[in-house]
């Protein structure tokens, strides 16, 4: 970069070039945490938009079930607990990557992994139990945008635990590579990207929900 | 000239380099931050859940207001804790990022519920029509 102002410099010496005339060197995936954070902050509009929803429909039961009939918080406590455990694990597991300790980290993100799959084992319980009462998305306008929203933040941790597969068997096969650190520090970024978007669903669907 | 241009252009690259190091600039955290974040996590989370299922406060309105709070403030906690959230990282451009997304979600969150509050108001069956012309 500097060359470069220096010969210009020389060949126009009366205008001095006060602008980096070359594009500076960009190390590979410099810019991988930028855009992977802008994509975050897209699926968050997402969310957003899913949250309006509920926000708008969520009190159309259609004579049907409401919150109060089919939420239980005491199960929805421990699935937060569930997410917010595997958050604190995957830091522990961010940590010891920085300490380049291949084996703890393995074993934080598989404890990681464990905390999410009772998460979505508990979700997908619930799930179960409602359709079999007959609190089907089909039922009311509540339930639909109930279960997308939900649904929705569901399919992100299932899509987040294929990840965490894979980087486990990445980092297994070719250690903590510089590449397979980015990746992690991008899964990192998106888990708890879910336990936030979770806080909203607990309080907004839940929570108000059981006050309505 | 060339030699000022110069010291110059160092000082914006030494500036620059920050977003170009080998993490791409994100920031990290500490096993301090993350348990003082995790355990202001649990705080904030356990305090809704509590007044919700013990109905502590009677007035429903009081309850929704707290727990609404409480859910902004950890979001603030997990942003800062867990995301490392900063306006330093990646020369702040995170930071503008969020803040637009911020503002967008406002904006789509306190319109749609407002607009479709007085509609849903205003189409009620329940308005005397005879009065109308």
């Amino acid at each position: 970069m500097s060359v470069a102002i220096t010969t210009q410099s020389s060949i126009q010496d009366s205008e001095p070039v006060f602008h980096v005339i070359d594009e500076h060197d960009h190390p590979e995936g410099a810019s991988t945490m930028l855009g992977f954070w802008i994509y975050l902050m897209s699926d968050c509009l997402i969310f957003a938009m899913l949250f309006a929803t509920y926000g708008v429909l969520g009190g159309n039961y259609a004579a049907g079930p409401s919150p109060k009939d089919l939420f239980d918080l005491k199960l929805v406590a421990l699935n937060t607990t569930m997410l917010l455990l595997s958050s604190i694990t995957y830091g522990f597991a961010m940590l010891t990557m920085e300490k380049s300790k291949i084996g703890q980290t393995q074993l934080w993100l598989a404890i990681t992994g464990l905390f999410g799959l009772a998460f979505l084992g508990i979700e997908l319980t619930e799930f179960a139990h409602m359709i079999h009462e007959g609190a089907t998305p089909q039922r009311s306008a509540f339930l639909s945008s109930f279960f997308t929203l939900v649904g929705t933040h569901g399919l992100h941790v299932t899509f987040g635990l294929v990840w965490l597969v894979t980087l486990m068997v990445q980092t297994a096969r070719f250690g903590l590579t510089e590449a397979n650190r980015r990746r992690l520090m991008c899964l990192s970024m998106f888990w708890h990207f879910l336990d936030v978007v979770w806080i909203g669903v607990f309080t907004f669907v839940y929570l108000l929900g059981m006050l309505r | 000239m060339t030699t000022k241009a110069h010291a110059e252009a160092h000082t914006l690259e030494a500036n620059a380099g920050h977003g170009h190091d080998d993490h791409g600039g994100a920031s990290h955290g500490s096993l301090k931050s993350y348990l003082i974040g995790f355990g202001l996590s649990v705080i904030l989370t356990a305090i809704p859940f509590w007044l919700v299922m013990t109905g502590t406060i009677a007035d429903k309105a009081v309850t929704a207001l707290i727990v609404l709070v409480l859910a902004a403030v950890q979001i603030v906690v997990h942003m800062i804790y867990f995301l490392h959230m900063n306006t330093r990282s990646e020369n702040g451009w995170t930071m503008m990022a969020m803040i637009f997304t911020v503002i967008m979600v406002v904006i789509a969150l306190t319109g749609s519920l407002w607009v479709m509050h007085h509609l849903n108001v205003n189409m009620m069956p329940m308005h005397d029509m005879s009065q109308m012309p």
